[in-house]
């Protein structure tokens, strides 16, 4: 300070200043690459080490995968490894040999067509359910909840009297039955879901207690143990001349097990619904049931739509599970496929977990993208 | 006579709610009477026994892997389920670190201002993400660690550990007497740090001057035990393994079950507990980072004093019902054999005895228990760390 204040206080610059050089382009391929990959030392090396990374990972992956796989073959000879192609990729022959295994069990080859059926009419349903832009979604839900799982049973089980065959749900199989526990998870557990979410802010004691125990308890174990309940103890709570399917059984598990988690979902939703929206169904003199049915529930449900679907991706995975109390699912088929000898081969284990990791992986991600973009909608929707 | 229709009105509702709550109670009593009759009657018909009687009989299997002494002769089922337990608790415990380690590192990774990492730690989350966890069992224990090669083949690892497909082996430590000496160190070295941490809280909180802690800390801790050891001579060896025709012996040994377990349940929560971080690092407003620099804090301190406690609020509670889908997931177990509670208790042992209700309804307990004390937990963290709004 002292040295300054020996200087006279007034400064006046009398040349221009120097001139600095531009800027590095901050726009660009060049800007962005500088920006995101090489703005500071420890930047640079910490992007030399993924691109290492994936310089080791990739390559042989695709070669693997890609490259030196079996497209084609009879039987485990043409994915062992020979002399004269020493380096044998993914067996895929193996996947499209058991294809249709995978995709409906062990479901009469003459009576496929059936399934296909029920494949059309749920992806029909789905796409009415699911566009938030196509016409009566009202009667949308009704097919889908009410009309759909009727018809299904039909197609899928039988019914002798219009001249479809029964066929027994030991045969089912594959993708079929994954679809159907998935299937039947959402249409029950949606409405008893939004029952015991209801429940749980009665103003009924005896029916909010009921609800929590359920709830909490559901949440509170495993969907193994559930399954166990359902799987061994369900037969013995109805007398024997109705003891259930194992199917059936395994359904009921998975249905009870996803609508304690669809409560929780749905009691977010409601909550998300101002207060003024119940007073004011109130002064317009509704009933609960009314109030509920064309005020509260249309605006709890359109927000938590991400959520519901959400919930859903995390029942299509939990599908799996029903391998555990010997229902023949997708992960099953691929299971009881690879330990065939005739497709021994060592590649044949990490081919069929990639073909199920891929139809998993689509079928989520796919349903993971839906419930983002309803959520970047009704967030565009909130702002206004 | 207004008011007349109103309690004319109230009184009505008030009986229907009655009559609803009464009519409900009635109907699931009903329908428990109804299971239970049913349920004696078909167990009567089958000669299957009821009650806890089974829980002092001797079990009669063997169990893979047991942290307390067991034995299929003389042990007992209920000797058999704290068996399960215990591997239930130790396969949860270890995929939990591990799994708050992994989901750290790639929830931060996932916030990176460099493009590549955010974009592979986004990939990592999503694949994990959209496949089942048994799925990714499956994939771990027979596609990657069955077709590891033979006893005879074994991968030799540094240190003198094998690695096959009968598992893991590593050499059993053995402590000389001198050991109580380091272990005595290093517990000095903690006190040390303790110590030299709360003096220098309160030198800072006196006269402002911070005082880097970390590499004093390091020294401490690592210091004192090296010195302790090289005074008292090398008092931890390791035994050497035994390698027989078919398997490995004197070591400790990590069953490839175990090892795949641990593997798919650490990487499949590390994926959520990912999500949660970003999440929680997200929450805390620019305007924190912002006000936090206004004061001059480096970033390494606006880190650590100013987004992490902000952050962790928003993080725990998720973060505990990760925990809990993991100790649930652990029952995943049951699909390759890893002898943990759901596969002692609710395969194995309902299994031999046939007593369905009471061995699902211990399994079921169990995890009940565990649920419900980790939900009081953080009923208690959020009420305390709450922030009293204005």
């Amino acid at each position: 300070m002292a040295a300054v204040s020996d200087e006279p206080f007034a400064y006046v610059r009398r040349l221009p200043a120097e001139r600095l050089p531009p800027p590095l382009a901050p726009t660009g391929a060049l800007g962005w690459l500088r920006a995101n990959l090489f703005s500071s030392p420890a930047n640079i090396a910490l992007t030399l080490l993924c691109v290492l990374f994936i310089a080791w990972a990739i390559p042989p992956l695709v070669r693997f995968f890609l490259i030196d796989a079996v497209w084609s073959g009879a039987d485990r000879e043409a994915c062992l490894a020979t002399p004269e192609h020493p380096a044998v990729g993914a067996c895929w022959a193996f996947v499209r040999v058991w294809f249709s295994y995978f995709v409906y069990g062990f479901y009469p080859a003459g009576q496929r067509w059936r399934v296909d059926l029920f494949f059309i009419a749920l992806a029909f349903g789905i796409v009415w359910l699911l566009r938030l832009s196509a016409p009566r979604r009202d009667l949308g839900a009704l097919y889908f909840f009410v009309v759909l799982p009727v018809l299904s049973f039909v197609l899928l089980h039988g019914a002798p009297p219009i001249g479809l065959a029964v066929v027994p749900t030991a045969l089912w199989g594959g993708m079929l039955v994954t679809v159907i526990v998935a299937t039947v998870g959402i249409v029950f557990s949606l409405p008893l879901g939004i029952l015991l979410a209801l429940g749980r802010r009665s103003d009924l004691p005896v029916v909010r207690l009921l609800s929590v125990i359920f709830i909490e308890f559901v949440r509170g174990v495993p969907l193994i143990t559930v399954l166990f309940m359902a799987s061994v103890m369900l037969p013995l709570f109805v007398p024997d001349r109705l003891a259930p399917d194992k199917l059936v059984r395994a359904l009921v598990g998975v249905a009870m097990f996803a609508s304690a988690y669809m409560a929780e979902v749905v009691r977010g939703g409601l909550a998300a619904v101002p207060r003024g929206q119940y007073e004011a169904a109130r002064a317009l003199g509704f009933t609960y049931w009314r109030m509920t049915g064309l005020v509260i529930l249309p605006q709890a449900l359109r927000v938590t739509l991400p959520n519901i679907v959400n919930t859903f991706i995390g029942l299509f995975k939990d599908t799996t599970l029903v391998f555990v109390v010997g229902i023949f699912d997708f992960l099953r088929t691929i299971e009881a496929a690879r330990a065939d000898p005739h497709w021994g081969a060592p590649t044949t284990p990490i081919t069929g977990y990639a073909f199920a990791a891929l139809f998993y992986f689509v079928c989520c991600y796919g349903m993971s993208r839906y419930a983002r973009s309803v959520e970047a909608r009704l967030a565009r929707a909130g702002r206004r | 006579m207004a008011d007349e229709a109103q309690t004319g009105v109230r009184y009505r509702r008030r009986i229907a709610s009655i009559a609803v709550q009464v009519g409900l109670i009635v109907l699931i009593g009903g329908l428990v009477y109804a299971a239970a009759y049913n349920a004696a009657h078909n167990l009567a018909r089958a000669h299957i026994a009821s009650g806890f009687g089974f829980w002092n009989n001797t079990a009669g299997f063997d169990i893979s892997q047991t942290l307390i002494p067991y034995s299929a002769a003389a042990s007992t089922f209920g000797r058999a389920f704290w068996v399960g337990l215990l591997n239930t608790l130790l396969v949860a415990a270890i995929g939990i670190v591990l799994a708050t380690v992994l989901g750290f590192a790639v929830g931060i990774a996932r916030l990176s201002r460099n493009w590549l990492v955010a974009r592979l730690a986004a990939g990592y989350v999503e694949v994990i993400r959209n496949v089942p966890l048994l799925l990714q069992l499956l994939f771990w224990y027979n596609a990657v660690l069955k077709s590891l090669p033979e006893v005879q083949g074994s991968v030799a690892l540094p240190g003198g550990g094998f690695l096959n497909n009968r598992g893991l082996f590593l050499p059993r430590p053995e402590f000389a007497s001198g050991f109580s000496a380091v272990l005595a160190a290093f517990l000095a070295g903690v006190f040390a740090v303790i110590v030299l941490r709360l003096w220098a809280r309160r030198r800072q909180e006196r006269t402002g001057a911070e005082i880097h802690m970390f590499w004093p800390a390091l020294a401490l801790l690592c210091a004192l035990p090296i010195i302790a050891a090289a005074v008292t001579g090398a008092p931890l060896t390791f035994s050497p393994l035994h390698m027989g025709r078919f398997n490995v012996r004197g070591g400790i040994e990590i069953l490839p079950e175990f090892a795949a377990l641990t593997l798919a349940l650490t990487t499949y929560t590390a994926a959520f507990i990912a999500e949660v971080v970003r999440a929680g690092v997200l929450s805390v407003s620019a305007g924190q980072t912002e006000a936090a620099q206004a004061l001059g804090l480096r970033s390494g301190a606006t880190l650590r004093l100013v987004i992490v406690p902000q952050a962790m609020r928003v993080i725990i509670p998720p973060l505990t019902s990760q925990y809990l889908n993991l100790i649930k997931n652990s029952s995943l177990a049951v699909a390759i054999g890893y002898p943990d509670l759901v596969q002692v208790f609710a395969g194995t042992v309902l299994n031999i005895t046939g007593q369905a209700v009471e061995v699902v309804a211990i399994t079921m307990a169990v995890y009940l228990a565990i649920s419900l004390f980790a939900s009081a937990l953080m009923n208690l963290y959020a009420r305390t760390t709450s922030v009293v709004e204005h």
